[in-house]
């Protein structure tokens, strides 16, 4: 899932400086999993606001279950209509769908989104993917070497692994020993033995912002338009 | 003949060679490349210059290649893909052979969090092993990455470094048969300390028959004084320092002649493993001393071919 951190309260307190009338907004699915953007959060951060910035600021506070789909966004929509500005704790995906969808509404980040990522234990969060857009983890036995080497190398390890961790911190599991001992346990050892080709980028950044279109799943026409005219699609 | 390097030939002839290293300033000043390259003139094959080395900026390779060969020194041009995407190497590749740079180093280069911008972007389009092959290409098919023609020759003599102290060990030479299966011509290893780790490795090189198809240099890497090799042993990725050369060095009066004798006893055993072909002297910052080593180590004259 998305992984996020709370911005420090000192740039928060600086994005907010203008606006009177602040609503907190979270988001119930991927940064309440970490323990980013859910109720609690919502919650703390407001307290954190009003005694701060209580004195000329009124904060409010609401939550969807998933900021970056309309429908959910709906949810929130008169709390929303209510403020001068809105500080999202959900995604900068759940900022944009806000953006998007309702452009009369203002609206501020409040997390930085930080990667595609595991829960490791309770509250231990670790990057697995960079959604390159061309995944190879089928050859690398399901560990990804562009999120997890620090050289992003596809011939991996580079000369700084020592005793499987990375050159660049002990604390960092160096993910080509990762592969290659799990290749190894499944007896696939072989197929790293082979250069892994130059890849082909494009399907990261070439044709700018990636758009997925689903043409059998993509609603007729005129259910589209009642959709959106009644603001929610029924499920 | 692939480039017809000094290098080449030399290896190509069978004699046991001979490069070392300088370090481009950081800053502007010509003259302190060309005195490097002044100092070590005729101790040395080819002398490579250092691209951006542990992610520290300063003058770039080509700049630097291009100073050695106006005092007459032939230079290695070391890349490392951290910095350019393919369309900054390849560029930078068909400079270079204008210029009369013909030997290159494919390197991955140093994280930059150990530089001095730690907060930088890498870019990693390629990996080393991917700009072994895509050199390989640009020589043998005179085509980019992307299949389009180059104009004019594309004479190169493909370098990449090995580092037979890192892990997993084993995988270390089935690695570095992926670089002779891209295209690798020769190999400068990682600084040598450990000689019985390093004739492990070279046995296991002879085992796969991978001797007869790349010219190996062996790393030395002359100290200073103890506390370099601490800093070494505990700072620098990828280097393995045994605790014996911490404390010879400790216990030595003269750190500096002690850490020279040890550098030419390295180079004297490296020489008798077999499938070594040469010696690659990593004296930076004390470029003056590579006479000094060659001479005691025997390495010299250099041979004219």
């Amino acid at each position: 899932m998305i992984k996020g951190e709370r911005k420090p309260l000192p740039e928060i307190r600086k994005l907010i400086a203008p606006y009177k009338k602040v609503l907190i907004l979270g988001c119930n699915t991927c940064t309440a999993i970490c323990f980013a953007g859910g109720e609690k959060e919502v919650a703390a951060l407001a307290s954190t606001l009003r005694i701060t910035d209580g004195k000329d600021k009124v904060f409010t506070e609401g939550i969807v279950r998933r900021q970056c789909e309309k429908e959910y966004i709906l949810e929130a929509r008169k709390q929303m209509e209510e403020a001068d500005v809105i500080v999202s704790l959900a995604c900068a995906l759940g900022v944009q769908a806000v953006v998007e969808h309702f452009p009369q509404f203002d609206i501020l980040p409040g997390l930085n989104t930080s990667f595609l990522g595991i829960p490791m234990e309770h509250a231990v969060f670790n990057e697995k993917c960079i959604a390159c857009g061309d995944c190879i983890i089928g050859l690398t036995g399901g560990l990804c070497p562009f999120s997890r080497c620090a050289k992003s190398l596809f011939n991996g390890p580079c000369g700084g692994s020592v005793g499987g961790r990375c050159e660049i911190s002990k604390d960092v599991p160096c993910v080509w020993q990762q592969i290659l001992d799990r290749l190894k346990s499944l007896g696939r050892l072989t197929v790293m033995e082979d250069v892994v080709p130059i890849r082909d980028w494009v399907s990261n950044s070439a044709k700018g912002p990636r758009t997925i279109v689903k043409a059998d799943m993509k609603l007729p026409e005129p259910l589209k338009v009642e959709a959106s005219s009644a603001g929610i699609i029924k499920r | 003949m692939k480039a017809g390097t000094n290098l080449e030939k030399v290896l190509e002839a069978g004699h046991f060679a001979v490069t070392c290293e300088v370090g481009p300033p950081k800053g502007t000043n010509p003259d302190s490349v060309r005195k490097k390259g002044g100092q070590v003139k005729g101790f040395a094959d080819a002398i490579n210059v250092t691209d951006n080395q542990t992610a520290i900026v300063r003058m770039c390779s080509l700049a630097g290649c291009t100073l050695l060969k106006q005092v007459g020194v032939e230079p290695v041009m070391q890349m490392v893909v951290r910095d350019r995407n393919r369309i900054g190497l390849q560029s930078d590749v068909l400079g270079a052979i204008a210029l009369g740079i013909n030997n290159i180093l494919c390197l991955s280069g140093d994280h930059q969090k150990f530089g001095n911008h730690p907060t930088a972007k890498n870019v990693f389009d390629l990996d080393s092993i991917q700009l072994i092959s895509a050199l390989k290409r640009m020589r043998d098919e005179k085509k980019f990455i992307n299949g389009e023609d180059i104009s004019g020759e594309v004479p190169l003599f493909i370098g990449a470094a090995e580092n037979p102290f890192a892990d997993p060990f084993e995988w270390r030479v089935v690695r570095l048969g992926k670089k002779i299966k891209a295209g690798v011509d020769f190999i400068q290893t990682q600084a040598i300390f450990d000689v019985k780790k390093f004739s492990r490795w070279m046995e296991m090189v002879r085992n796969e028959g991978l001797d007869k198809k790349v010219h190996i240099l062996g790393g030395v890497i002359p100290v200073k004084a103890a506390g370099m090799a601490r800093y070494m042993q505990t700072s620098v990725p990828g280097v393995a320092v045994p605790d014996e050369v911490v404390s010879r060095m400790k216990g030595a009066k003269d750190p500096k002649e002690e850490g020279l004798k040890m550098a030419v006893e390295l180079i004297q055993q490296i020489k008798e493993i077999p499938g070594v072909h040469g010696v690659h002297i990593m004296a930076v910052g004390w470029e003056e001393m590579v006479p000094v080593i060659t001479e005691k180590a025997g390495l010299l004259p250099r041979p004219v071919v």
